[in-house]
C-alpha cells in the first residue's frame, strides 16, 4: 500500500509499505478514505519531537471503513464507516474508566521511553513518534486500528467525510481547549493561534457561551477566518508592542477571564524574547519556545484560566510561575481525551451547531502529501487546513 | 547478586490478581525472558529461561510462603545454576483503583555463563525489566493480552534504540 513515510527532518515521502494486519484480538483493519495534515504533524516534520524512526508512517486524523476486525471486536463489523480518535485507548483501565482517555494506562507499549522525558507515560497515539507507541499513522490507504471495540466512532453515509473527518483530533481538541476554561456568562476569552484547533476553540468557546473571543495571530488570512467564520475579534501580534498590553485596553483593564494557548512549541514573535527562545532550541538548551504561553499567562486576568492545548514536548525555559502563584491563576492542559468527545461533538454537528469543514482550505491526493507539509509549513496560498484523499 | 523491587497498579479485584499469579504457568506470558514455567508438583515448579544464542537455562524452584490473595514468594532449589528468589505482594489499592501489586526479584550466579545470563536479562538498569514485566502484566490482566504496535512487535520492552520503523512488518509476528 501508498503511505507517506518521515523520512528525516524535513523531509516526507509516499512509498510502498506492507499492508497492515491484526497483531492483537481487539484490532480492525480500516481503509483509509480520509485523512489530515495537523498542525502537530509540523512539529515532527520539523524535527522537534524526539524518537522519529526513518520509515515512521505519519497521521493521527483519519477515517475510512472497516476491512476485518479481530476475533475480540464485536460492535464493527466489514463495512463499517468510522472516524478513528488520534488517541489509542484501552477502556479497561482507571483513567479510561474515569474519562481520562489520553492517559491509557496499557496502550504505549514505549511507556518506559516516557517516563524516562516525562515523568509518567501517557497514552498511545497513531503516527506520532515512537515515545507515543511506535504505532504507523493514517497518512495510508490502510491502517491498523488497536482497540477498535473502544475508539472508532460509526458514522451515517448520509454525512461527507469532510463532516466528520476532525472528529479524529481538532475538533474535540479545539472544544477541549475550550471547555477547559470554564466559561461563565460574561466571559471574555483570548485565543492564541488562528490554526484549526485556535478557530475551533474559538467556536467552541462561543458554543460553551462566551461573551467575547479575541483571536491573536500574525496572518491577516487566519485573522480573517476567525472573524468571519467563528465571530472572534483579530489581533495581530505583529502591529502592537505588546499583546497583554493590547489585551488589557481590549478588556477595561482587567485582561481576559480566560486565555487559550492553541499554539505550543514552535510559537513565534518578536522582539528579545523570541530570539531570545529561538537560540536556545537551535543549540538544544531548551526544548520548546513558550512565547506563546508566557504571554497567555501574563495576559490573564486575576484569577483566570489559563488552558494549554497547543503541543509541548518537554522543557521551557522563563516561565512565569511568580505571575501564575500570586495571581491565584489556574493552569489546565492535556492531549485531548478525544473519546469523551466523539458522540456530543458528532451530534452537535448533526444539529448543524459546527461546521467543521469551514477549516479546510486544501484537498490533495494522497500521493501529494509532501506537497501538502510544505505548503501548510509556509502557509503558502493562505493555507489553513490540508486533508489528503486516499480512496 | 542483583536485587529488584518494583511495584504496579491493576484495576482488578485482589483475588482475581493473585490467582492469576498463583499460576505460574501464566508467568511467561509477560515475564520476556522466560520461555516457560511447568507445575511439578503441588509447591515445586520447573522453570526454563531464555538465554543468549537460542540457548535456556533452567532450575527448579519451590514455593515457599503462601497466602492466597495476599502474599507468594518462591525459591530456586539448592543447587540451581542460578539462584533465585521472589516474592509478590498485593494489597488493595485505594477506593476503586484495584489491587497494588509489590514484586521483589533477587538473581545470583557465580562469575561465567549464569552470570552472563543474568547480565543479558537485566542490562544496565535491572530495575527496567521488572517495570516492563509488570506493564506487560497489567496490559494481560486489565486488556486481556499484551498490546503490540508495529514499532514493537514483541510488546513493551524492547526499547525505542531497538524498535522497527512504526510501518506494518508484512508477516505476522
Amino acid at each position: 500500500m501508498k503511505a507517506n513515510c518521515w523520512m528525516g527532518k524535513k523531509s516526507v515521502e509516499v512509498v510502498d509499505v506492507p499492508e497492515p494486519k491484526i497483531l492483537n484480538a481487539r484490532d480492525a483493519i480500516v481503509r483509509i478514505t480520509s485523512t489530515a495534515i495537523c498542525g502537530s504533524d509540523l512539529h515532527l516534520y520539523n524535527g522537534f519531537i524526539p524518537s522519529m524512526k526513518k520509515g515512521d508512517i505519519l497521521g493521527h486524523e483519519f477515517m475510512g471503513e472497516v476491512m476485518e476486525v479481530g476475533p475480540g471486536v464485536k460492535n464493527l463489523k466489514a463495512g463499517d464507516r468510522v472516524v478513528v480518535p488520534f488517541t489509542i485507548a484501552c477502556g479497561n483501565c482507571w483513567h479510561c474508566a474515569h474519562d481520562m482517555w489520553s492517559l491509557c494506562e496499557n496502550s504505549n507499549p514505549n511507556a518506559a521511553l516516557a517516563e524516562t522525558l516525562m515523568g509518567h507515560a501517557a497514552s498511545g497515539a497513531f503516527g506520532y513518534s515512537h515515545m507515543t507507541g511506535g504505532f504507523a499513522g493514517g497518512q495510508a490507504e490502510f491502517a491498523r486500528v488497536p482497540f477498535a471495540d473502544v475508539g472508532p466512532l460509526k458514522v451515517d453515509r448520509a454525512l461527507s467525510d469532510e463532516q466528520v473527518l476532525f472528529l479524529s483530533d481538532i475538533l474535540p481538541t479545539g472544544y477541549m481547549a475550550a471547555e477547559m476554561c470554564d466559561i461563565k456568562p460574561g466571559d471574555t476569552i483570548a485565543v492564541w493561534g488562528c490554526g484549526p484547533v485556535g478557530l475551533f476553540a474559538i467556536k467552541s468557546a462561543f458554543l460553551l457561551g462566551a461573551e467575547r473571543v479575541i483571536a491573536i495571530d500574525r496572518f491577516g488570512y487566519r485573522l480573517d477566518m476567525a472573524r468571519e467564520k467563528c465571530g472572534a475579534e483579530p489581533l495581530n501580534y505583529e502591529e502592537v508592542s505588546n499583546v497583554p498590553e493590547a489585551l488589557k485596553e481590549l478588556t477595561g483593564g482587567r485582561g481576559p477571564d480566560a486565555c487559550i494557548d492553541a499554539v505550543g512549541l514552535e510559537a513565534h514573535g518578536h522582539g528579545l524574547s523570541y530570539s531570545y527562545d529561538r537560540t536556545k532550541q537551535a543549540v538544544g538548551l531548551e526544548s520548546d519556545r513558550p512565547i506563546a504561553l508566557r504571554e497567555a499567562i501574563m495576559a490573564c486576568g486575576n484569577g483566570g484560566v489559563v488552558s494549554v492545548i497547543g503541543v509541548y514536548g518537554g522543557l521551557v525555559d522563563k516561565f512565569p510561575i511568580g505571575s501564575i502563584m500570586n495571581r491565584s491563576l489556574t493552569i489546565r492542559s492535556g492531549q485531548c481525551h478525544v473519546h469523551r468527545y466523539m458522540k456530543p461533538l458528532l451530534e452537535r454537528i448533526m444539529k448543524g451547531e459546527i461546521d467543521p469543514a469551514m477549516v479546510i482550505t486544501h484537498r490533495l491526493p494522497l500521493a501529494d502529501a509532501a506537497k501538502g507539509y510544505d505548503m501548510f509549513l509556509h502557509k503558502e496560498d493562505n493555507c489553513e487546513k490540508v486533508v489528503l484523499s486516499a480512496a | 547478586m542483583i536485587h529488584v523491587t518494583k511495584s504496579v497498579t491493576v484495576m482488578k479485584p485482589r483475588a482475581e490478581v493473585f490467582q492469576f499469579w498463583r499460576q505460574l504457568e501464566r508467568l511467561p506470558s509477560f515475564m520476556i525472558h522466560l520461555q516457560s514455567v511447568t507445575a511439578v508438583s503441588g509447591k515445586r515448579s520447573h522453570w526454563v529461561a531464555k538465554a543468549p544464542a537460542g540457548t535456556t537455562v533452567e532450575w527448579d524452584a519451590d514455593i515457599v510462603a503462601e497466602r492466597a490473595g495476599d502474599l507468594l514468594s518462591w525459591r530456586s532449589v539448592d543447587g540451581s545454576e542460578i539462584r533465585n528468589e521472589g516474592s509478590v505482594r498485593f494489597k488493595d489499592a485505594p477506593a476503586d483503583r484495584g489491587t497494588e501489586v509489590m514484586v521483589e526479584l533477587s538473581y545470583d550466579a557465580p562469575a561465567g555463563a549464569a552470570g552472563k545470563v543474568i547480565a543479558k536479562w537485566f542490562g544496565e538498569e535491572p530495575g527496567q525489566q521488572l517495570t516492563d514485566d509488570l506493564r506487560r502484566f497489567k496490559q494481560v490482566m486489565e486488556t486481556g493480552e499484551v498490546v503490540l504496535s508495529d514499532g514493537s512487535l514483541q510488546g513493551t520492552g524492547e526499547g525505542a534504540t531497538a524498535e522497527r520503523a512504526a510501518q506494518p512488518a508484512g508477516v505476522r509476528a
